[in-house]
């Protein structure tokens, strides 16, 4: 016995879950490239863009309340289901921080940046290929690949940390710099937060495989 | 399309045709019987003694209602108990299969058959000479095969389900038999009984031949005494009177309806008290 | 956690149909006032397991049983009078089964076979057992009628008030779901979930959701094994072997 329809719903599922993540990773590109290069115009887009990964959100939330009240999953499927429930919301999170990041951006335009932006691109990057993997993770249902996703967020946390102690410096030698100094570390810490939100898309991804929840971010509630 | 609608229809056509040859002939017989038999019938005719010129027949409805409920009386219980062992009891094997076959034959037997051996071995034998009882022991015998197949049947169409229910309260077998089966069945053994009736006040030969020809009030099961069936026999036979014949029959036909009536009162009298135990 | 009792456990327990081996090796503990869920496809000898319990199989013939059933410590074949294990381990079964009697007279059937005569006893009796099966409201004023008369929940929740009627200690249920509507169906889940403060229970059932709804432990037989037991919760969410995951996401087989 086979459950076609029911497999075609989640491949459907699946598949929306692909495009929404898409849609975060180019966010969390186009806010990087934004913010290096003061461009109001895209800042501003991304800014609008995220009105559609909230329509996206709804959507996928939609698919799986009516997959539970129509299939009434158990098990592995039940796990997958939640997970995905839970993977989007943190998905929106961190689609949020990028406009967050966006509205900074924009705020910031008419400065000339302090110093060469380096670490944060950087951790931008880093954040950008948690997610891609914690989605890919997702969708191959695979464990380890889930596993490399919270380890990945040591390595941010500690670009975080340099990143505050380097702007700590600056502000200390060169009060002027405090108002910007401060966005950048806002900024840093949206960052963070967003690898936190990839770290907790990994943990679901195991969850949904094993049945089993696995805490490598503690930051996150 | 339409050659299969007039196919129908001549099939529902034959159908019907049988249905109402089969009332009709029924209809016939009891309209044609009381038709003839109503002219005759009047209160000195049914409620006198066929003696001193006059030829009334209750003595023959007495010994009727006796030889019937004598006959009921012995072969029910014994039936019923036979078909209880036949059913919940015995265990499929050669036992059963004799005993099967045994019934099957005694159905199929003629009844003057039965009214020989009863005429040998109660008559003469047991010396309980032409009476009542004589006659009443052998149609027992002739209607037990159908006692015990109709209550058997019965017994099989109880639910499994009764049966499990009780037993998986505590209930022993023969309180589950008793409590629910049984209960369950009466239906069926009223069918039995009721089968029965209508063979015994119908027969003529068995009855003669144990219970004598007597016309006289019986006084007691061991006196000899005519059944209506009897009655009717010899009142054709030897062209005594037709009119006092089809009266007989009107009378027999009402006699028989009235039995029936009265067992199905008593039969939900009986399961009332299998079923409630606290009365 | 640990001071839950173990009301029935089998010790290797198998059980043959002539030469089919309809319940293989099983070895479970089944904990007093809880609710326990048997689940698995049909033909996987989760009913006959069942039954095994109680002795119902005694009536089947060609039954085989090999290994042994402990009801608190004594065995069930071996140290048990039939009638005293039944009334202490009541049966309600996959079809509403009441007597073709009154209402009164069904709850009365198994304590009158048990020797209660009495007539106050007897109506105490029938009253507090309807009262536990939620039947009272419903048949107080029409006790005297036939029990058939009722709908197909009310007739299972009678068969259950009967059962309650010789106070036993475990009731075995077989499906006893399976032949009502949804509501009616609602009905009885809720009685379980009442009855186990002071019964434990033991519920064969093909309802998935149902297991997950009203059990605390489920166990999954397949071919006459016991594959998987566990919590309930467990079981539906994290499911260990892979052919427990496989039957209860549907895509068994």
């Amino acid at each position: 016995m086979t459950r076609n329809l029911f497999d075609q719903q989640l491949d459907d599922l699946h598949q929306n879950m692909l495009r929404m993540a898409g849609l975060v990773e180019e966010s969390i590109e186009k806010t990087i490239i934004a913010l290096k290069n003061h461009d109001v115009k895209l800042a501003e887009k991304i800014y609008r863009g995220d009105d559609l990964i909230d329509d996206l959100e709804k959507i996928i939330e939609e698919q799986c309340l009516n997959l539970i009240v129509q299939q009434q999953p158990l098990a592995k499927d039940l796990r997958t289901i939640s997970a995905a429930l839970k993977i989007i919301t943190d998905m929106e999170r961190i689609a949020d921080h990028s406009s967050d990041i966006a509205e900074f951006t924009i705020k910031m335009a008419p400065e000339k940046y302090i110093k060469p932006l380096v670490d944060i691109p950087k951790m931008a990057e880093c954040a950008k290929a948690m997610v891609n993997r914690a989605i890919d993770a997702y969708i191959k249902q695979d464990v380890e690949l889930a596993a490399t996703v919270c380890t990945a967020d040591d390595e941010v946390d500690e670009l975080f940390s340099l990143i505050v102690l380097e702007l700590t410096e600056i502000m200390k030698k060169c009060p002027d710099t405090v108002g910007q100094a401060i966005n950048l570390i806002m900024i840093a810490k949206y960052l963070e937060r967003m690898a936190d939100h990839a770290t907790n898309i990994g943990e679901w991804v195991i969850y949904g495989v094993t049945g089993k929840h696995r805490k490598y971010n503690n930051k996150l509630t | 399309m339409k050659k299969r609608k007039i196919k129908e229809t001549i099939q529902k056509a034959v159908i019907w045709l049988c249905a109402f040859i089969t009332v009709a002939a029924l209809a016939w017989i009891v309209i044609y019987i009381i038709a003839n038999g109503l002219a005759h019938l009047n209160p000195d005719f049914i409620f006198s003694e066929y003696k001193g010129g006059k030829n009334g027949i209750l003595p023959m409805i007495l010994s009727t209602v006796y030889v019937v409920l004598l006959s009921v009386i012995i072969a029910a219980p014994i039936g019923v108990g036979a078909a209880l062992y036949l059913v919940e009891y015995a265990k499929p094997g050669k036992l059963l299969y004799l005993v099967r076959f045994a019934t099957e034959t005694l159905a199929g037997i003629p009844s003057i058959i039965y009214g020989l051996f009863g005429f040998i071995f109660f008559v003469t034998i047991l010396k309980f000479s032409f009476s009542l009882l004589s006659g009443a022991l052998t149609l027992s015998i002739m209607v037990l095969p159908t006692v015990i197949r109709t209550t058997e049947e019965a017994l099989k169409c109880v639910p499994v389900s009764y049966r499990e229910g009780s037993l998986a309260l505590g209930a022993t077998k023969f309180q589950t038999i008793r409590g629910v089966v049984l209960p369950s069945a009466i239906p069926g053994v009223l069918t039995a009984v009721i089968l029965s009736i209508g063979r015994i006040v119908g027969e003529t030969a068995a009855v003669y031949l144990t219970a004598g020809m007597v016309t006289r009030f019986p006084g007691s099961m061991m006196d000899s005494g005519r059944t209506l069936s009897v009655h009717l026999y010899v009142l054709a036979k030897e062209g005594i009177s037709f009119e006092e014949a089809f009266a007989t029959a009107a009378i027999l036909i009402i006699t028989v309806a009235l039995i029936n009536l009265a067992t199905n009162k008593a039969a939900g009298r009986l399961k009332r008290s299998f079923t409630s135990q606290d009365n | 956690m640990n001071n839950t009792q173990i009301k029935i456990s089998t010790k290797n327990l198998n059980l043959y149909y002539g030469d089919n081996h309809a319940v293989k090796n099983i070895n479970i503990r089944i904990e007093e006032k809880k609710v326990t869920a048997l689940i698995g496809p049909s033909g996987c000898g989760k009913s006959t397991f069942l039954k095994t319990l109680n002795r119902m199989n005694d009536l089947i013939p060609y039954v085989r049983i090999t290994g042994d059933v402990y009801f608190e410590d004594l065995d069930v074949y071996k140290d048990y009078d039939i009638v005293e294990l039944r009334k202490r381990i009541g049966m309600v079964f996959q079809k509403p089964n009441p007597f073709p009697m009154s209402i009164y007279d069904n709850v009365a059937y198994g304590p009158r076979t048990h020797g209660i005569k009495a007539k106050e006893i007897l109506d105490e009796i029938v009253k507090s057992s309807l009262e536990k099966a939620a039947l009272w409201e419903e048949v107080k004023d029409r006790l005297k009628q036939n029990a058939l008369g009722l709908s197909g929940g009310q007739q299972q929740r009678l068969c259950i008030a009967r059962v309650l009627a010789v106070e036993p200690e475990v009731i075995l249920m077989d499906e006893p779901t399976s032949a009502l509507d949804p509501l009616a169906t609602l009905k009885i889940e809720d009685l379980v979930h009442e009855l186990r403060n002071n019964y434990t229970i033991i519920i064969v059932t093909h309802n998935m959701q149902q297991a997950a709804r009203i059990s605390d432990q489920t166990a999954f037989f397949l071919h006459g094994e016991v594959v998987e037991y566990g919590p309930t919760k467990k079981i539906f969410r994290v499911p260990e072997d892979k052919r427990t995951e496989d039957y209860i996401t549907g895509r068994f087989g």
